[in-house]
Protein backbone atom coordinates (compact mmCIF):
# COMPACT_ATOMS: atom_id res chain seq x y z
CA UNK A 1 0.00 0.00 0.00
CA UNK A 2 1.05 3.39 -0.85
CA UNK A 3 1.69 5.96 1.79
CA UNK A 4 -0.69 8.66 1.49
CA UNK A 5 0.97 12.17 0.30
CA UNK A 6 1.43 14.62 3.71
CA UNK A 7 -0.92 17.12 3.76
CA UNK A 8 0.62 20.81 4.73
CA UNK A 9 -2.60 23.09 4.54
CA UNK A 10 -4.05 23.59 8.16
CA UNK A 11 -8.11 23.03 8.89
CA UNK A 12 -7.90 26.84 9.95
CA UNK A 13 -5.05 28.78 11.30
CA UNK A 14 -3.85 27.24 14.09
CA UNK A 15 -5.72 23.78 13.80
CA UNK A 16 -3.78 21.32 12.15
CA UNK A 17 -4.57 19.33 8.90
CA UNK A 18 -7.42 16.62 9.60
CA UNK A 19 -4.92 13.69 8.52
CA UNK A 20 -2.09 14.93 11.37
CA UNK A 21 -4.89 14.79 13.81
CA UNK A 22 -6.00 11.40 13.16
CA UNK A 23 -2.46 9.92 12.54
CA UNK A 24 -2.09 11.39 16.67
CA UNK A 25 -5.80 9.76 17.71
CA UNK A 26 -4.95 6.65 16.07
CA UNK A 27 -4.19 3.59 18.35
CA UNK A 28 -0.32 4.05 17.30
CA UNK A 29 -0.02 7.58 17.00
CA UNK A 30 1.90 6.44 14.37
CA UNK A 31 1.56 6.49 10.67
CA UNK A 32 3.57 6.67 7.15
CA UNK A 33 3.51 9.54 5.19
CA UNK A 34 5.02 10.61 1.75
CA UNK A 35 6.88 13.45 1.53
CA UNK A 36 7.02 15.97 -1.32
CA UNK A 37 10.66 14.78 -2.19
CA UNK A 38 8.90 11.08 -2.69
CA UNK A 39 10.45 9.84 0.28
CA UNK A 40 8.12 7.55 2.98
CA UNK A 41 8.33 9.44 6.02
CA UNK A 42 7.13 8.26 9.76
CA UNK A 43 5.13 10.78 10.99
CA UNK A 44 4.21 10.93 14.80
CA UNK A 45 2.10 12.95 16.22
CA UNK A 46 1.56 12.73 20.07
CA UNK A 47 3.76 14.81 22.11
CA UNK A 48 4.72 12.24 24.61
CA UNK A 49 6.15 10.07 21.24
CA UNK A 50 8.07 13.23 19.79
CA UNK A 51 9.73 14.37 23.17
CA UNK A 52 10.93 10.52 23.85
CA UNK A 53 12.23 10.60 20.07
CA UNK A 54 13.89 14.51 20.19
CA UNK A 55 15.66 13.35 23.25
CA UNK A 56 16.83 9.79 21.65
CA UNK A 57 20.45 9.68 20.19
CA UNK A 58 19.33 7.14 17.81
CA UNK A 59 17.58 9.51 15.64
CA UNK A 60 19.56 12.17 13.82
CA UNK A 61 19.59 15.85 12.56
CA UNK A 62 22.58 14.92 10.16
CA UNK A 63 21.14 16.63 6.36
CA UNK A 64 23.15 14.72 4.74
CA UNK A 65 21.91 11.63 5.12
CA UNK A 66 20.21 10.32 1.94
CA UNK A 67 17.32 9.40 3.63
CA UNK A 68 16.74 12.51 5.91
CA UNK A 69 13.29 13.75 5.53
CA UNK A 70 13.27 16.55 2.85
CA UNK A 71 10.10 18.76 2.18
CA UNK A 72 11.24 19.81 -1.55
CA UNK A 73 12.38 17.66 -4.60
CA UNK A 74 15.65 18.48 -4.90
CA UNK A 75 18.16 17.73 -2.31
CA UNK A 76 19.43 20.50 -0.13
CA UNK A 77 22.30 22.54 -1.31
CA UNK A 78 25.22 20.82 1.10
CA UNK A 79 28.54 21.61 -1.08
CA UNK A 80 27.29 25.60 -0.01
CA UNK A 81 28.13 25.64 3.66
CA UNK A 82 29.73 23.54 6.59
CA UNK A 83 26.71 22.36 8.58
CA UNK A 84 25.11 24.30 10.82
CA UNK A 85 24.40 23.39 14.88
CA UNK A 86 21.44 22.27 13.61
CA UNK A 87 22.55 19.56 11.68
CA UNK A 88 25.13 18.81 13.96
CA UNK A 89 24.74 15.00 15.77
CA UNK A 90 26.42 14.47 19.47
CA UNK A 91 29.26 14.60 20.06
CA UNK A 92 29.92 17.27 17.67
CA UNK A 93 27.25 19.48 18.36
CA UNK A 94 27.45 20.09 22.61
CA UNK A 95 30.57 22.18 21.57
CA UNK A 96 29.42 24.31 19.06
CA UNK A 97 26.16 24.85 20.75
CA UNK A 98 28.19 25.32 24.04
CA UNK A 99 30.42 28.14 21.94
CA UNK A 100 27.16 30.00 21.49
CA UNK A 101 25.07 29.21 23.61
CA UNK A 102 26.24 32.42 26.11
CA UNK A 103 25.48 34.71 23.94
CA UNK A 104 21.41 33.69 24.27
CA UNK A 105 21.30 33.91 28.11
CA UNK A 106 18.50 34.60 29.79
CA UNK A 107 20.44 37.50 31.48
CA UNK A 108 22.14 38.42 28.07
CA UNK A 109 18.50 38.90 26.88
CA UNK A 110 17.35 41.06 29.74
CA UNK A 111 20.35 43.42 28.78
CA UNK A 112 19.10 43.90 25.32
CA UNK A 113 15.72 45.03 26.66
CA UNK A 114 15.97 48.60 26.69
CA UNK A 115 17.47 48.68 23.22
CA UNK A 116 14.91 46.05 21.66
CA UNK A 117 12.07 48.66 23.91
CA UNK A 118 13.88 52.12 22.55
CA UNK A 119 13.30 50.06 18.68
CA UNK A 120 9.94 48.89 19.10
CA UNK A 121 8.66 52.32 20.35
CA UNK A 122 10.57 54.27 17.23
CA UNK A 123 8.70 51.50 14.77
CA UNK A 124 5.16 52.33 16.63
CA UNK A 125 6.26 56.08 16.38
CA UNK A 126 6.37 55.88 12.55
CA UNK A 127 3.22 53.74 12.23
CA UNK A 128 1.26 56.16 14.07
CA UNK A 129 2.66 59.28 11.72
CA UNK A 130 1.54 57.45 8.89
CA UNK A 131 -0.96 56.12 6.49
CA UNK A 132 -4.07 54.18 7.64
CA UNK A 133 -4.96 51.44 7.18
CA UNK A 134 -1.34 50.21 6.88
CA UNK A 135 0.29 46.39 6.76
CA UNK A 136 1.60 45.83 10.44
CA UNK A 137 4.21 43.00 8.51
CA UNK A 138 5.94 45.45 6.98
CA UNK A 139 5.36 48.39 9.69
CA UNK A 140 6.55 46.39 12.83
CA UNK A 141 6.36 42.34 12.59
CA UNK A 142 9.45 41.89 10.20
CA UNK A 143 11.45 45.42 11.09
CA UNK A 144 11.86 44.71 14.46
CA UNK A 145 13.04 41.32 14.63
CA UNK A 146 15.30 41.87 11.85
CA UNK A 147 16.95 44.86 13.11
CA UNK A 148 17.34 43.25 16.61
CA UNK A 149 19.37 40.05 15.06
CA UNK A 150 21.29 41.92 12.67
CA UNK A 151 22.14 44.76 15.71
CA UNK A 152 23.45 41.09 17.89
CA UNK A 153 25.00 39.66 14.63
CA UNK A 154 27.01 42.62 13.52
CA UNK A 155 24.91 42.73 9.91
CA UNK A 156 24.34 46.09 8.57
CA UNK A 157 20.50 46.84 8.65
CA UNK A 158 20.80 48.29 5.66
CA UNK A 159 20.69 45.25 3.88
CA UNK A 160 17.58 43.91 5.32
CA UNK A 161 15.95 44.41 1.94
CA UNK A 162 18.02 41.85 0.27
CA UNK A 163 18.35 39.47 3.30
CA UNK A 164 14.62 39.53 3.17
CA UNK A 165 14.06 38.80 -0.29
CA UNK A 166 16.98 35.75 0.01
CA UNK A 167 15.50 34.22 2.78
CA UNK A 168 11.22 34.50 1.68
CA UNK A 169 12.54 32.82 -1.19
CA UNK A 170 14.54 29.63 0.60
CA UNK A 171 11.49 29.47 2.76
CA UNK A 172 9.05 29.36 -0.04
CA UNK A 173 7.41 26.35 -0.78
CA UNK A 174 6.96 27.36 -4.98
CA UNK A 175 10.52 28.41 -4.91
CA UNK A 176 12.09 26.02 -7.71
CA UNK A 177 15.37 24.54 -6.92
CA UNK A 178 17.40 26.93 -8.90
CA UNK A 179 16.11 29.64 -7.10
CA UNK A 180 16.60 27.79 -3.73
CA UNK A 181 20.63 27.72 -4.56
CA UNK A 182 20.89 31.28 -5.38
CA UNK A 183 18.94 32.06 -2.82
CA UNK A 184 21.79 30.54 -0.33
CA UNK A 185 24.64 31.63 -2.78
CA UNK A 186 23.23 35.06 -2.11
CA UNK A 187 23.53 35.06 1.35
CA UNK A 188 26.32 33.03 1.84
CA UNK A 189 28.52 35.24 -0.36
CA UNK A 190 27.31 38.05 1.32
CA UNK A 191 28.13 36.90 4.88
CA UNK A 192 31.71 35.78 3.45
CA UNK A 193 32.44 39.10 2.60
CA UNK A 194 31.13 40.57 5.69
CA UNK A 195 33.22 38.19 8.11
CA UNK A 196 36.08 38.08 6.39
CA UNK A 197 36.02 41.83 7.14
CA UNK A 198 35.25 41.44 10.69
CA UNK A 199 38.61 38.71 10.99
CA UNK A 200 40.89 41.87 9.39
CA UNK A 201 39.12 44.35 11.64
CA UNK A 202 37.14 42.64 15.12
CA UNK A 203 34.16 43.84 15.89
CA UNK A 204 32.04 43.65 19.32
CA UNK A 205 29.39 41.98 18.13
CA UNK A 206 28.09 38.25 18.17
CA UNK A 207 30.17 37.15 14.83
CA UNK A 208 33.01 39.27 15.75
CA UNK A 209 33.19 37.36 19.60
CA UNK A 210 32.86 34.16 17.94
CA UNK A 211 35.74 34.95 15.36
CA UNK A 212 37.94 36.59 18.65
CA UNK A 213 37.12 32.83 20.59
CA UNK A 214 39.65 31.44 17.74
CA UNK A 215 35.80 29.57 15.95
CA UNK A 216 36.76 29.13 12.50
CA UNK A 217 35.52 31.06 9.81
CA UNK A 218 33.79 29.04 7.97
CA UNK A 219 31.87 27.79 10.67
CA UNK A 220 30.97 31.06 11.50
CA UNK A 221 29.73 31.63 8.55
CA UNK A 222 26.95 28.83 8.77
CA UNK A 223 26.17 29.73 12.20
CA UNK A 224 25.25 33.46 10.52
CA UNK A 225 23.60 32.00 8.24
CA UNK A 226 21.31 29.79 10.43
CA UNK A 227 20.71 32.54 13.03
CA UNK A 228 19.90 34.94 10.04
CA UNK A 229 17.26 32.55 8.89
CA UNK A 230 15.58 31.71 12.07
CA UNK A 231 15.87 35.43 13.45
CA UNK A 232 14.28 37.14 10.90
CA UNK A 233 10.88 35.60 9.43
CA UNK A 234 9.90 33.25 12.65
CA UNK A 235 9.54 36.27 15.32
CA UNK A 236 7.89 38.44 12.72
CA UNK A 237 4.95 35.45 12.29
CA UNK A 238 4.44 35.27 15.68
CA UNK A 239 4.19 38.68 16.28
CA UNK A 240 1.53 38.94 13.24
CA UNK A 241 -0.16 35.90 14.73
CA UNK A 242 -0.55 36.95 17.88
CA UNK A 243 -1.44 40.64 17.20
CA UNK A 244 -4.57 38.66 14.91
CA UNK A 245 -5.46 36.39 18.08
CA UNK A 246 -5.53 39.11 20.59
CA UNK A 247 -7.63 41.63 18.92
CA UNK A 248 -9.95 38.88 18.04
CA UNK A 249 -10.76 38.41 21.89
CA UNK A 250 -11.04 41.84 23.44
CA UNK A 251 -11.77 40.69 26.49
CA UNK A 252 -8.77 38.89 27.26
CA UNK A 253 -7.08 41.60 25.28
CA UNK A 254 -8.20 44.18 28.30
CA UNK A 255 -6.77 42.02 30.69
CA UNK A 256 -3.85 41.77 29.14
CA UNK A 257 -3.07 45.43 29.09
CA UNK A 258 -4.47 45.97 32.85
CA UNK A 259 -1.89 43.39 34.21
CA UNK A 260 1.40 42.77 31.67
CA UNK A 261 2.15 39.53 34.12
CA UNK A 262 -0.37 37.81 32.18
CA UNK A 263 1.48 38.57 28.52
CA UNK A 264 4.40 35.69 29.15
CA UNK A 265 1.49 33.16 29.66
CA UNK A 266 -0.03 34.30 26.67
CA UNK A 267 2.59 33.66 24.70
CA UNK A 268 3.51 30.39 25.63
CA UNK A 269 -0.24 30.03 24.34
CA UNK A 270 -0.04 31.45 21.21
CA UNK A 271 3.25 29.65 20.68
CA UNK A 272 1.10 26.69 21.18
CA UNK A 273 -1.62 26.88 18.90
CA UNK A 274 0.17 28.08 16.11
CA UNK A 275 3.24 26.25 16.35
CA UNK A 276 4.62 27.79 13.18
CA UNK A 277 8.06 26.05 12.44
CA UNK A 278 5.71 22.97 12.71
CA UNK A 279 8.45 20.86 10.80
CA UNK A 280 11.08 21.63 11.97
CA UNK A 281 11.47 18.68 14.32
CA UNK A 282 12.68 16.12 11.78
CA UNK A 283 15.30 12.84 12.36
CA UNK A 284 16.58 10.16 10.96
CA UNK A 285 16.51 6.54 12.87
CA UNK A 286 20.18 5.34 12.72
CA UNK A 287 19.10 2.41 14.79
CA UNK A 288 16.56 0.71 15.41
CA UNK A 289 14.17 1.98 17.39
CA UNK A 290 10.08 1.57 18.94
CA UNK A 291 7.91 3.80 19.66
CA UNK A 292 3.88 3.47 20.12
CA UNK A 293 4.72 -0.14 19.86
CA UNK A 294 6.03 0.49 15.87
CA UNK A 295 9.27 -0.73 14.97
CA UNK A 296 11.40 2.21 13.08
CA UNK A 297 14.00 1.17 11.94
CA UNK A 298 17.63 2.18 10.96
CA UNK A 299 17.71 4.52 7.68
CA UNK A 300 13.55 5.56 8.13
CA UNK A 301 13.10 8.92 8.02
CA UNK A 302 10.96 10.45 10.83
CA UNK A 303 9.13 13.32 11.25
CA UNK A 304 7.19 15.18 14.25
CA UNK A 305 3.95 16.47 13.51
CA UNK A 306 4.75 19.26 16.37
CA UNK A 307 1.69 21.32 15.82
CA UNK A 308 -0.89 18.67 16.42
CA UNK A 309 1.43 16.79 19.01
CA UNK A 310 0.91 20.48 20.91
CA UNK A 311 -2.63 20.12 20.25
CA UNK A 312 -3.00 16.60 21.66
CA UNK A 313 -5.75 15.87 24.33
CA UNK A 314 -3.84 13.69 26.55
CA UNK A 315 -1.22 16.79 27.98
CA UNK A 316 -3.34 19.65 27.61
CA UNK A 317 -7.01 20.00 28.81
CA UNK A 318 -9.13 21.03 25.82
CA UNK A 319 -6.19 21.76 23.48
CA UNK A 320 -8.12 22.63 20.71
CA UNK A 321 -8.89 26.08 22.65
CA UNK A 322 -6.93 28.82 23.32
CA UNK A 323 -6.73 29.45 26.41
CA UNK A 324 -4.44 32.62 27.20
CA UNK A 325 -3.53 31.89 30.95
CA UNK A 326 -3.15 28.15 30.18
CA UNK A 327 0.44 28.79 30.78
CA UNK A 328 1.57 25.24 29.78
CA UNK A 329 5.50 25.34 28.78
CA UNK A 330 5.67 21.52 27.94
CA UNK A 331 4.76 22.00 23.83
CA UNK A 332 7.43 21.51 21.60
CA UNK A 333 7.33 24.70 19.53
CA UNK A 334 10.82 25.70 19.89
CA UNK A 335 11.59 21.70 19.67
CA UNK A 336 12.74 19.31 21.89
CA UNK A 337 16.30 17.79 23.04
CA UNK A 338 19.44 18.97 22.28
CA UNK A 339 18.74 21.00 19.48
CA UNK A 340 15.74 23.24 20.81
CA UNK A 341 15.46 26.49 19.58
CA UNK A 342 18.79 28.83 20.67
CA UNK A 343 16.92 32.34 20.22
CA UNK A 344 13.48 31.27 22.17
CA UNK A 345 13.97 33.27 24.65
CA UNK A 346 14.82 36.71 22.65
CA UNK A 347 12.00 35.95 21.04
CA UNK A 348 10.00 35.67 24.20
CA UNK A 349 11.46 39.04 24.61
CA UNK A 350 10.53 40.86 21.34
CA UNK A 351 7.18 39.51 21.57
CA UNK A 352 6.57 40.09 24.97
CA UNK A 353 7.72 43.80 24.40
CA UNK A 354 5.52 43.95 21.25
CA UNK A 355 2.20 42.86 22.75
CA UNK A 356 2.58 45.03 25.39
CA UNK A 357 3.90 48.03 23.82
CA UNK A 358 1.53 48.22 20.87
CA UNK A 359 -1.63 47.37 22.83
CA UNK A 360 -0.70 50.83 25.16
CA UNK A 361 -0.04 53.03 22.75
CA UNK A 362 -2.24 52.21 20.10
CA UNK A 363 -5.79 51.05 22.31
CA UNK A 364 -8.06 51.12 18.90
CA UNK A 365 -5.63 49.06 16.58
CA UNK A 366 -7.85 46.97 15.06
CA UNK A 367 -7.93 44.72 11.74
CA UNK A 368 -8.59 46.36 8.40
CA UNK A 369 -9.69 43.26 7.21
CA UNK A 370 -11.69 40.42 8.69
CA UNK A 371 -9.46 37.54 10.19
CA UNK A 372 -10.27 34.85 8.10
CA UNK A 373 -9.98 36.68 4.54
CA UNK A 374 -6.04 37.21 5.65
CA UNK A 375 -3.28 36.16 3.39
CA UNK A 376 -1.86 33.51 5.78
CA UNK A 377 1.31 31.79 4.71
CA UNK A 378 0.34 27.54 3.47
CA UNK A 379 2.52 28.08 1.04
CA UNK A 380 5.87 28.85 2.91
CA UNK A 381 7.74 26.25 5.42
CA UNK A 382 7.19 28.93 8.32
CA UNK A 383 3.58 29.68 8.90
CA UNK A 384 2.39 33.19 9.18
CA UNK A 385 0.73 36.11 7.31
CA UNK A 386 1.91 37.65 4.30
CA UNK A 387 0.28 41.19 4.97
CA UNK A 388 -2.09 42.31 7.96
CA UNK A 389 -3.50 45.25 7.51
CA UNK A 390 -5.10 47.64 10.32
CA UNK A 391 -6.13 50.55 11.06
CA UNK A 392 -6.79 52.79 14.46
CA UNK A 393 -8.92 55.99 15.85
CA UNK A 394 -7.27 59.28 16.20
CA UNK A 395 -6.40 59.72 19.67
CA UNK A 396 -9.54 61.61 21.94
CA UNK B 1 14.64 15.38 51.38
CA UNK B 2 13.84 16.28 47.58
CA UNK B 3 17.28 17.76 46.16
CA UNK B 4 17.37 19.22 42.69
CA UNK B 5 20.66 17.56 40.68
CA UNK B 6 21.84 19.06 37.68
CA UNK B 7 24.28 17.92 34.71
CA UNK B 8 25.97 20.63 33.13
CA UNK B 9 27.40 18.46 31.10
CA UNK B 10 24.24 17.26 29.31
CA UNK B 11 22.61 20.94 29.73
CA UNK B 12 22.55 22.78 26.12
CA UNK B 13 21.50 25.85 28.04
CA UNK B 14 18.30 26.33 26.59
CA UNK B 15 17.45 28.31 29.97
CA UNK B 16 13.99 26.95 30.35
CA UNK B 17 14.96 26.28 34.58
CA UNK B 18 15.51 30.15 34.41
CA UNK B 19 12.68 30.94 33.34
CA UNK B 20 10.75 28.60 35.20
CA UNK B 21 12.55 29.66 38.71
CA UNK B 22 15.13 32.26 38.70
CA UNK B 23 15.95 31.96 42.51
CA UNK B 24 16.55 28.13 42.20
CA UNK B 25 18.45 28.01 38.33
CA UNK B 26 21.00 30.37 36.70
CA UNK B 27 22.97 30.25 33.85
CA UNK B 28 27.02 30.24 33.53
CA UNK B 29 27.99 33.32 31.19
CA UNK B 30 30.65 31.22 29.83
CA UNK B 31 28.74 28.49 28.12
CA UNK B 32 25.33 28.96 28.92
CA UNK B 33 24.56 25.90 30.71
CA UNK B 34 23.00 25.37 33.83
CA UNK B 35 24.00 26.97 37.60
CA UNK B 36 22.09 25.43 40.79
CA UNK B 37 21.20 28.26 42.80
CA UNK B 38 19.12 26.49 45.64
CA UNK B 39 19.58 22.41 45.58
CA UNK B 40 16.56 21.83 48.29
CA UNK B 41 13.35 23.14 47.28
CA UNK B 42 12.40 25.79 50.14
CA UNK B 43 8.87 25.03 50.54
CA UNK B 44 6.10 23.35 48.31
CA UNK B 45 6.04 26.16 46.21
CA UNK B 46 9.44 26.02 44.82
CA UNK B 47 8.92 21.65 44.34
CA UNK B 48 6.58 22.39 42.06
CA UNK B 49 8.44 24.67 40.16
CA UNK B 50 11.29 22.39 40.39
CA UNK B 51 9.35 19.59 39.21
CA UNK B 52 8.39 21.50 35.82
CA UNK B 53 11.93 22.77 35.40
CA UNK B 54 12.61 19.07 35.06
CA UNK B 55 9.73 18.24 32.91
CA UNK B 56 10.79 20.65 30.64
CA UNK B 57 14.59 20.61 30.31
CA UNK B 58 14.74 19.76 26.73
CA UNK B 59 18.43 17.65 27.55
CA UNK B 60 17.13 16.11 30.67
CA UNK B 61 19.90 17.37 32.70
CA UNK B 62 17.82 18.07 35.78
CA UNK B 63 16.39 15.55 38.01
CA UNK B 64 14.71 14.86 41.44
CA UNK B 65 16.32 12.93 44.18
CA UNK B 66 13.55 10.97 45.99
Amino acid sequence: MTAPALQTTRRCPYAPPDEHTRIRDSDSGISQVTLPSGQVAWAMGRLEHIRAMLTDPRFSSDRRHPNFPRFTREQPAFDLMRPSLIQLDPPDHGPARKAVVGEFTVRRMAGLRPRIQQIVGEHIDALLAGPRPTDLVQALSLPVPSLVICEQLGVPYGDHEFFQRNSSALLSRTTTPEGRRQAVTNLRDYLRELIAAKTADPADDLLGRQLAQGSDPEDVLSLAFLLLIAGHETTANMISLGVVTLLERPGELAALREDPARTLPAIEELLRVYTIAEFANSRVAIEDVEIGGVTIRAGDPVLALSNAANHDPSAFDEAEEIKLDRGARNHVAFGFGIHQCLGQNLARMELQIVFDTLFRRIPTLRLATPADALPYKNDAFVYGIHELPVTWEDPA
Amino acid sequence: MTEIVADAGRCVGAGQCVLTDPDAFDQSDEDGTVVLLQAVPADDEALKRAQIAVEICPSRALSLTD
